[in-house]
């Protein structure tokens, strides 16, 4: 539902039965599906402006790195810190570097880039699309003969499933930089005993199994912010309430999936 | 000779949660006519309207722009149908990202009507037809109430429609303003023959502007015709919104 259209009428019936909470959480499910499905269609049938789609890239890529970068580092350091504070009583320090960059490859890098990209770029992506909406600006491309779907939607939606796997990678690379600065300055081992030790266990299918995650996730914080952001109904009191509906749906989804990604890609491996 | 309907409105239905905000209306607009429909504050008015170009579905009944009947078009049928049935609305819907020359040139670009050069000749006729020449290239935020709503009547002139939907073009204006907005809207009917379709509750600008006028109320269209009948009209609901102002 987009724009006016979203203040439709729930049919009554069945739906009537059920607790307001679980009709809320299938309308908002159905509601994702449909745009999902109509964002999928409508970008095979007509390519998006890729200007669009560039302006989408920088914003969510570009403008999130320094984040990213911040979140990834010193959650590298921090756990560096920790093993290496536990480990050196059973004398095992030198394993710092494998299990601080498995961990953050595999799972801390994807699932952390993703909660911080949730907060700041789906939070945005809802006010953006949802003050549009309140202000009929929605309406507007629809009235104007254009599809918002083309020209709002799918721009957002491709750029987070282009940019999120990207500042996955640079978060994990930045996340074992950060490790290997305490290694070398907190635990006294060098920097390169530090990489060899974390390229001996590292494979390739680690890293593609965080950034494997990273799409999904990229897909579930796109579809979640776009849709809240063309069913905001009301003013700036609903733009808001949206827009924090949109950080606490992703995030939980983020972490919620992640479990379930985890287990596929291992049956998958 | 009955005059050709442009735009017809068959029973139409709406509900919104638990209130029922068109019952039943029935309206026909004629070609090259403006019909003014007037109703109170949350009479149905907007929604009436939006209907007109399928922003909204009915619940029930139907509406059909040029004998083609919008609940029974796909979506691309339904854009082509907007591309002539061009709507002003109340809070003028400029982008905010855009200047007030991108706003009009969207649909031009979104439908690859015209090379660049052309491009920026229709947007310039079109801004000087509405009184805002020189003004391409400032952004939404830094025109005032009444300029808006003429650069957005400009974006909606700019596909060169047949209809045009105003949806309280006069409202939060200033008379003076108001009035130009009214002038304009009597000007493009005269000038380009379009059918338009004014939602408002100013009984000046309704009198103004009106060929006819529809009186809404309660979901209900409760009186159709011309304005010198809508003055003499018995109706209590019409008679008691047209002294109390």
């Amino acid at each position: 539902m987009i724009g006016s259209e979203a203040l439709r009428t729930p049919e009554q019936g069945a739906r009537a039965a059920l607790p307001a909470g679980v009709v809320t959480f299938l309308d908002a499910l159905g509601g994702i599906t449909l745009l999902s499905g109509d964002a999928i269609r409508t970008a095979f049938r007509r390519p998006p402006e890729w200007r669009l789609v560039s302006e989408q890239l920088e914003q969510v890529g570009w403008r999130s790195l320094s984040i990213v970068n911040l979140t990834a580092v010193f959650t590298g350091m921090v756990l560096a810190l920790q093993l290496g504070s536990y480990l050196s009583r059973f004398g095992a320090k030198m394993f710092v570097s494998r299990i601080v960059g498995v961990s953050l490859v595999r799972e801390m890098g994807p699932v952390l880039t993703a909660l911080m990209i949730g907060g700041r770029v789906g939070a945005g992506i809802t006010a953006e699309l949802g003050s549009m909406t309140v202000t009929d600006q929605v309406d507007a491309i629809r009235a104007l003969g254009a599809s918002p779907v083309r020209n709002l939607v799918v721009p957002r939606l491709l750029a987070v499933l282009i940019m999120l796997p990207v500042l996955t990678l640079i978060g994990d690379l930045v996340g074992v930089l950060g490790g290997l600065l305490i290694g070398v300055t907190e635990l006294n081992l060098s920097a390169a005993f530090y990489i060899n030790s974390l390229t001996q266990v590292l494979l390739l299918e680690d890293v593609f199994s965080g950034l494997g995650k990273s799409i999904f996730f990229a897909y579930f914080i796109a579809a979640i912010a776009c849709y809240e952001g063309l069913a905001v109904t009301g003013g700036a009191d609903g733009v808001g309430r949206a827009t924090t509906r949109t950080v606490v749906a992703a995030s939980i989804t983020v972490l919620v999936s992640d479990f379930f990604l985890t287990k596929l890609f291992m049956i998958a491996t | 000779m009955t005059p050709e309907v442009h735009i017809r409105c068959r029973g139409l239905e709406k509900r919104f949660r638990d209130k029922d905000v068109l019952r039943g209306v029935t309206l026909d607009v004629r070609a090259g006519e403006t019909l003014v429909v007037l109703g109170g504050s949350g009479s149905g008015k907007s929604v009436l309207l939006k209907h007109m170009n399928a922003l909204l579905t009915p619940d029930a009944g139907s509406v059909e722009v040029e004998g083609v009947v919008l609940g029974s078009c796909r979506e691309d049928e339904l854009a082509r149908i907007r591309r002539n049935v061009a709507m002003l609305f109340q809070q003028a819907a400029l982008f905010d990202s855009l200047t007030v020359a991108e706003n009009v040139a969207y649909p031009l670009r979104e439908h690859h009507l015209c090379a660049e050069p052309e491009l920026r000749d229709r947007v310039r006729t079109a801004l000087d037809m509405v009184g805002l020449a020189g003004t391409e290239t400032l952004m939404p935020s830094e025109l005032s109430g009444g300029m808006r709503k003429r650069a957005a009547l400009a974006r909606a002139l700019v596909l060169e429609p047949r209809a045009i939907l105003y949806d309280e073009p006069t409202t939060g204006l200033d008379p003076v303003v108001a009035a130009k907005v009214n002038h304009l809207i009597r000007d493009l009917q005269r000038r380009l023959g379009l059918t338009g379709v004014v939602v408002t509750h100013d009984l000046g600008s309704a009198f103004f502007v009106a060929d006819r006028i529809a009186f809404l109320h309660d979901g209900r269209i409760r009186f159709v015709g011309p304005p010198e009948e809508a003055r003499a009209s018995t109706d209590p609901h019409l008679h008691e919104f047209l002294t109390a102002a």
